[in-house]
């Protein structure tokens, strides 16, 4: 029953997210990449589970490096998208 | 209440946010405050993940976390905006390491079922092909490879074979989940040598696509990463990024009339070109090019790779307003496709101050392109080429382009008399209303500008 529940989230996700993206504009590609970029970095929260393990197998230095690689890409997506969208302006002034 | 039910009434939250967040990305105005929504998702996605059952040892995270945070918030500091591609290639690599590790470290949980065993090979698939990928993308991006296509003969049968021999492993691994297994190291490694295979025969003006894909690609393989560890945050974010990068991979197909499939496995520019292009170019001075710019009412700039090499976004915006202030009607237009990433040179633009609202899109500016009094072309050199329009035999022909060889004036910023990525010639340069400006972009813009004072 899990799977036909994960799956279900799954299939409603993809439609979501396609509504969703179809309407950015051009000009705003390439925040939406690196925005999208660092939203998959979520696998942070799947990584915790392998490295606040209690034992001392491989499995938790995996973890541990999977947070790693998670974090770069959360905090460097967030703040270079922010980075970049601080820079659109408009013609009238502030954003 | 059960800290499990509470960890997932935050995911639902975290959901609704990052929904929220990409939908304000839809628009200039509210797209930093949607990024901001996004960050808080993942803010409190991140603080129930840390909830979860099983997790004592909160000093291995720890350190994972201020490691990542630091080098993550330093590269996002120093980077130059025109080496964004590059930086969000090795972001894209991040994030597909990230999942094969996550993917892997399940094979270590107690009784892995065949159907958890084949979502782990999923996300060590993906994740892999991400990786490496990323890494091949991001060394020809920066030119620490040829950022030529590689193409060799045999190489669909090599990359057959590595799938066939992907597809047996991990037949073999799921039935038998262990990470000690040899299949297991057999699925690794061919994974992260499929990432390489599949970007080589890929070349530098076909970069867009693949950052797309990457991107996706990585998107996916969070998901897959869910649903090895029954996460269900995981999947829904996964979900989205996967969309968003399939959107945006399919926007650059279309811009280049050519199928994902001919984009990922052939070379481009190993076809003869039909017609070979004959005339006589006209250079023309700056002097020269300031005596039609300050009669000229309707001015469109269109911005390509070049002007990012050049770094010439900044003198670019000078013109544009020096041009403004003497009557004309500045615009710039952007073509999907022109840089190595989707909205590259709206960033650039962005960045030297040009408002938003003067970027158009190749089909506004088309149909009013004959109004056009000058169109300077910087930089940009096949999204301009009307071989594309009218030379059946062309490699290119087929590609939607902007149509400046319609306006009334052409100036083409070059280098040299050197073809385009696609090494097709463009007969825009020896049409009638083009004049070439010849040398470096931004030295050529600043002589320009300089006539102005």
């Amino acid at each position: 029953m899990e799977i036909v529940f994960l799956t279900f989230i799954l299939v409603l996700s993809i439609f979501l997210g396609f509504e969703l993206i179809s309407k950015v504009p051009a000009t705003l590609h390439t925040p939406l990449m690196s925005g999208a970029n660092a939203i998959s970095g979520i696998t942070l929260a799947g990584a915790f589970l392998s490295a606040g393990l209690v034992d001392d197998s491989l499995a938790k230095y995996l973890g541990t490096a999977a947070v790693t690689f998670a974090t770069i890409n959360v905090v460097g997506g967030y703040l270079v998208t922010d980075r970049m969208l601080a820079m659109f302006k408009s013609k009238k002034g502030g954003v | 209440m059960d800290i499990h039910i509470l960890a997932n009434l935050s995911y639902i939250v975290s959901a609704a946010l990052f929904i929220f967040g990409l939908k304000q990305l839809g628009s200039p105005a509210t797209a930093r405050r949607g990024n901001l929504l996004s960050s808080l998702a993942m803010l409190i996605a991140v603080i129930a993940g840390l909830t979860a059952e099983g997790i004592v040892d909160f000093k291995l995270i720890g350190m994972g976390i201020l490691i990542g945070t630091i080098i993550g918030a330093l590269a996002a500091r120093l980077i130059a905006m025109t080496s964004m591609p590059e930086m969000v290639a090795l972001f894209n690599g991040s994030g597909g390491a990230a999942s094969l590790l996550v993917g892997w470290a399940a094979l270590y949980g107690a009784d892995v079922s065949v159907f958890a065993a084949v979502t782990i090979i999923i996300a060590i698939l993906i994740g892999g092909i991400t990786l490496t990928g990323s890494l091949v993308a991001y060394g020809k991006l920066s030119e620490i490879v040829g950022s030529g296509a590689v193409v060799f003969s045999g190489q669909r049968i090599v990359n057959s074979l590595i799938l066939i021999g992907l597809v047996y492993a991990g037949y073999m691994l799921s039935m038998d989940p262990n990470p000690e297994s040899v299949w297991f190291w057999i699925v690794l490694g061919l994974s992260l040598l499929l990432g390489i295979m599949a970007v080589i025969p890929i070349g530098g003006a076909d970069m867009p696509v693949v950052i797309s894909l990457l991107n996706s690609y990585s998107g996916i393989a969070a998901c897959a990463a869910g649903f090895a560890i029954n996460n269900n945050i995981l999947i829904v974010a996964g979900a989205l990024v996967g969309a968003s990068g399939i959107i945006l991979t399919n926007i650059m197909c279309k811009a280049m009339n050519r199928s994902l499939a001919n984009v990922l496995f052939s070379g481009f520019g190993a076809v003869k070109q039909a017609k070979s292009v004959e005339g006589e170019v006209k250079p023309i001075s700056p002097q020269d090019a300031y005596y039609i710019l300050e009669a000229a009412s309707n001015v469109c700039i269109v911005p390509g790779y070049g002007m990012a090499v050049a770094q010439a976004q900044h003198v670019v915006k000078e013109l544009g307003e020096l041009l403004e202030k003497n009557g004309a009607e500045v615009s710039y237009a952007i073509h999907p496709v022109a840089g190595r990433m989707p909205g590259h040179m709206n960033v650039l633009l962005a960045e030297a101050d040009v408002p938003y609202e003067q970027l158009v899109e190749m089909d506004e500016i088309n149909p009013r392109i004959e109004n056009v009094d000058v169109a300077i072309v910087i930089g940009a050199n096949d999204v301009v080429n009307p071989s594309a329009r009218e030379d059946e035999g062309s490699p290119i022909y087929g590609m939607p382009i902007i149509n400046v060889d319609q306006a009334r004036t052409v100036f083409v910023l070059k280098r040299s008399m050197a073809s385009g990525f696609s090494g097709v010639d463009n007969p825009l340069f020896f049409c009638e209303n083009t004049r070439m400006l010849f040398g470096d972009a931004k030295e050529s813009i600043s002589a320009v500008i300089t006539e102005f004072s």
